[in-house]
């Protein structure tokens, strides 16, 4: 019926949540250190909607569901951002090796 | 499998996502990075289309290509705007970290390779919203509404953790 097999939609989710799992954990700058967990919750939402179309049950939930995630994801980057910045006023430092300590 | 024009669509577009994550990899420029990462983003709201998920593409352009790149850019240019993230992780830790990204990849992909599923049509691309709306307001309206919450407790806690503290300015002045 379909000429893309879901198995292609899974391993480029797969691919994308492994490059923002490599940059997440080796990028030393926090602002992009949170854009590549943005990558990885980007991922996670291609497979919703694949599931949602190609799945064993599909229905529209699997997108409401993609939704949802991209609402968080929005919330988590708005304070991770105004964490950053309150942290760079105290530290002049974006560098994430150096925001060790839990009190200044 | 056949060269239709939905795996040729399926191909470019998973390609520019791929290139946009290596590139945000490989960049040194902080900025450079993000701009790479509009790609990776745009073609996923590309994939959405090709999952017969129109209004979550529409969400996906304005939430991440818009709201969240523009976000990121005004945090890379309030702190160091010229950096350029210098490789001093250790090389054996980044070889390390590599392989064990590697592992988990193959781990997955050997849950995936032969998933086969039965395709039943869908009727996902008729009035899309129309259904999304429906969906959300009659199954999901509790979630809906603690969505919200969680949006005005974020907008809240953003801004009086980013406000600047005026007594304490104040005091050292």
């Amino acid at each position: 019926m379909s000429a893309v097999p879901v198995q292609a939609y899974l391993a480029l989710a797969l691919i994308l949540f492994c490059i923002g799992l490599y940059g997440a954990l080796t990028k030393r700058n926090t602002v992009i250190v949170l854009i590549s967990i943005e990558l990885m919750l980007n991922a996670v939402n291609i497979n919703l909607v694949a599931f949602s179309k190609y799945g064993i049950a599909p229905s529209i939930t699997g997108q409401i569901f993609a939704l949802f995630v991209i609402t968080v994801a929005a919330a988590e980057a708005a304070v991770g951002l105004a964490i950053l910045i309150a942290l760079y006023r105290n530290r002049q430092t974006v560098n994430i090796d150096e925001m060790d300590t839990m009190k200044h | 499998m056949t060269f239709s024009g939905e795996f040729l669509a399926f191909m470019s577009l998973a390609l520019v996502a791929v290139i946009g994550g290596v590139l945000l990899l490989n960049l040194t420029k902080v900025v450079h990075m993000v701009v790479a990462l509009v790609f990776t983003f745009v073609s996923i709201a590309g994939i959405y289309v090709l999952l017969s998920a129109e209004f979550v593409a529409a969400v996906q352009i304005l939430i991440y290509s818009g709201a969240i790149t523009i976000i990121m850019l005004f945090g890379i240019m309030l702190t160091r705007h010229n950096d350029t993230s210098e490789p001093q992780t250790g090389r054996w830790r980044k070889l390390l970290l590599f392989l064990g990204v590697l592992g988990f990849a193959f781990a997955v992909y050997i849950g995936i390779y032969n998933l086969d599923i039965a395709q039943t049509p869908t009727d996902l691309h008729v009035n899309n919203t129309e259904q999304i709306g429906i969906e959300l307001y009659s199954k999901f309206i509790i979630p809906f509404e603690v969505t919200s919450v969680l949006l005005l407790v974020a907008l809240i806690g953003s801004i009086v953790l980013a406000k600047r503290d005026d007594e304490k300015e104040a005091e050292e002045e």
